[in-house]
């Protein structure tokens, strides 16, 4: 891997079903190059994933049975920097406060609550203060989104809204409850491809010294 | 719900504004909403991976055999539904029927359908949803009518097809006439957009941006007709963004298989060796009606203006 690749790291989007078209814009205004994952082939090459907002439980049932879940869990587990917006966020939770069984991949040391908002009438935007990023506040497009219930000592608050966390990392995986790639502010993608081109830099170095 | 949950956000935040109402569109794509009749469907829509439901007292092909005065659904049935499941729950108002618009909005659904499958209300007009908080899809047949809809605050488009007759041919026809609509717009010059505008009987200013994006300003799904996992893969592949289906799962032989492989067909819709293994041993698809037998006056498209 030569330099300039890691300054263009690959970033899979998971393309289930959901917002996949924004994601990949946003990811391409902030110097990524992107794919779509729909099968565990996709993740082949991948310096990072997104997973975008849509329906969770369509998201676990079909990438539950074709074995892509499991090879998703495998990448994260092994290290694979991950961005988890609205549904995205449930899948990365290791559980879901008051629900039900539905297939997760994990990763972050959260549990979320689904639809905690409310319906679609309660959906909302409104101004964040986010911790990583600083001022303005970023525009967050709220879409009968989850909050962050509970959280491990691992894991860095991000954002709060209305006394309920909205956004998280662990490292090198991020979570927000609302949409950035609704919107022009391309920030908090930024610091996920940022993070993704350090991993790959770091590991380029990691197996430079494992090979003298 | 606790009280004290529902409506958190709106107290710090706005609610019902146009990024908030087209966002839920955009998280569903991809997707295939279905229609279900009560709650024992919804489960099996759910479990078979829809993204979500759209909550009626009878399916299209249903209302077609009863005839009569087709209207919104019971409020307690819809109550149930939601209850039943996580996903979004759609319901549907007569075009043109503030009134029940307003009901399903106090019922707290997740999108109105003002649809052309239930009995008109007004001839003149459609419901103004700008002044809703609930989102709003709309069916349309062509560029000129989806971007009416939109001028009046539909948050999302689908083509309407015929409803109830298991027969794609009139979602290909719509899906392809909005396409090419674009592409006509897209090549126009300026001087040529005023005379589209008046012909298609849209907004100029919705022309113009259809013009420089070259898609519609909301997203747009497919419906009407679509009974197999090769009908919801052939329109993703005419440039739907997820489908509808309505009467063509639960008057299926085997709904849950063939509502699971239409799931699949939707997302895997450029991959046919995927499409062919969901395809196999799913029993009967529901009878088909050839469009031609419903006569000008069984037409459910020709609904709405």
């Amino acid at each position: 891997m030569t330099a300039a690749d890691a300054m263009r790291p690959r970033i899979g989007v998971l393309a289930v079903q959901g917002a996949v078209s924004e994601h990949e814009a946003a990811l391409a205004d902030v110097g990524a190059r992107t794919s779509r994952v729909r099968d565990a082939a996709d993740l082949e090459g991948l310096d990072g994933l997104v997973i975008p907002g849509g329906e969770s439980t369509t998201f676990g049932l079909v990438a539950g049975e074709s074995g892509l879940l499991d090879a998703v869990r495998a990448r994260v587990d092994g290290g694979m920097p991950v961005f988890g917006t609205c549904a995205g966020m449930i899948m990365l939770a290791r559980g879901i406060a008051g629900g039900g069984a539905q297939p997760l991949i994990g990763g972050m040391d959260i549990v979320v609550r689904r639809n905690a908002f409310g319906r679609q009438v309660h959906s909302f935007e409104a101004d964040l203060e986010v911790s990583a990023i600083g001022q303005p506040p970023m525009r967050g497009i709220f879409i009968r989104a989850p909050w962050i219930e509970e959280s491990g000592p691992s894991v860095e608050i991000l954002a709060d809204h209305g006394g309920h966390p909205v956004a998280a990392r662990d490292a090198t995986r991020i979570v927000a409850a609302f949409h950035p790639e609704l919107t022009d502010d391309r920030r908090l993608h930024r610091l996920f491809v940022d993070g993704v081109r350090e991993a790959v830099t770091e590991h380029k170095e990691d197996s430079v010294v494992g090979s003298q | 719900m606790s009280d004290d949950v529902a409506g958190n956000g709106a107290k710090n935040g706005s609610t019902g504004t146009e990024a908030v109402k087209a966002g839920l569109a955009r998280m569903l794509k991809g997707g295939v909403i279905m229609d279900v009749v009560d709650a024992e469907q919804a489960k099996v829509a759910e479990d078979a991976g829809a993204c979500a439901v759209m909550a009626l007292e009878r399916i299209p092909a249903e209302i077609r055999k009863a005839g009569g005065v087709a209207r919104m659904s019971d409020p307690e049935m819809i109550m149930g539904i939601q209850d039943a499941v996580s996903i979004p729950v759609m319901a549907k108002c007569r075009i043109g029927h503030h009134v029940e618009a307003q009901v399903l909005q106090a019922l707290e659904v997740d999108y109105i359908d003002e649809s052309e499958v239930l009995t008109p209300a007004d001839e003149a007009s459609h419901v103004d949803k700008r002044a809703f908080t609930v989102p709003f899809v709309c069916g349309a047949t062509n560029l000129g009518e989806a971007l009416r809809r939109v001028a009046e605050g539909a948050a999302m488009i689908r083509t309407k097809g015929e409803a109830g007759t298991g027969n794609v041919v009139e979602a290909v026809r719509h899906m392809k006439t909005i396409t090419q609509d674009i592409r006509r717009v897209v090549t126009a010059t300026a001087e040529e957009r005023f005379a589209i505008a008046k012909e298609m009987a849209a907004p100029l200013e919705l022309i113009e941006w259809v013009g420089q994006n070259g898609r519609l300003p909301v997203v747009n799904f497919s419906a009407g007709g679509i009974a197999t996992p090769a009908d919801a893969a052939l329109m993703m592949y005419l440039g739907a963004e997820g489908v509808f289906v309505g009467s063509g799962i639960f008057l299926s032989e085997d709904p849950p298989a063939r509502a699971r492989a239409i799931v699949e067909a939707t997302t895997h819709w450029d991959d046919p060796a995927v499409v062919a293994r969901v395809s196999r041993g799913l029993r009967e698809a529901m009878p088909g009606i050839e469009i031609a037998e419903l006569g000008e006056a069984g037409l459910l498209q020709t609904r709405g203006w």
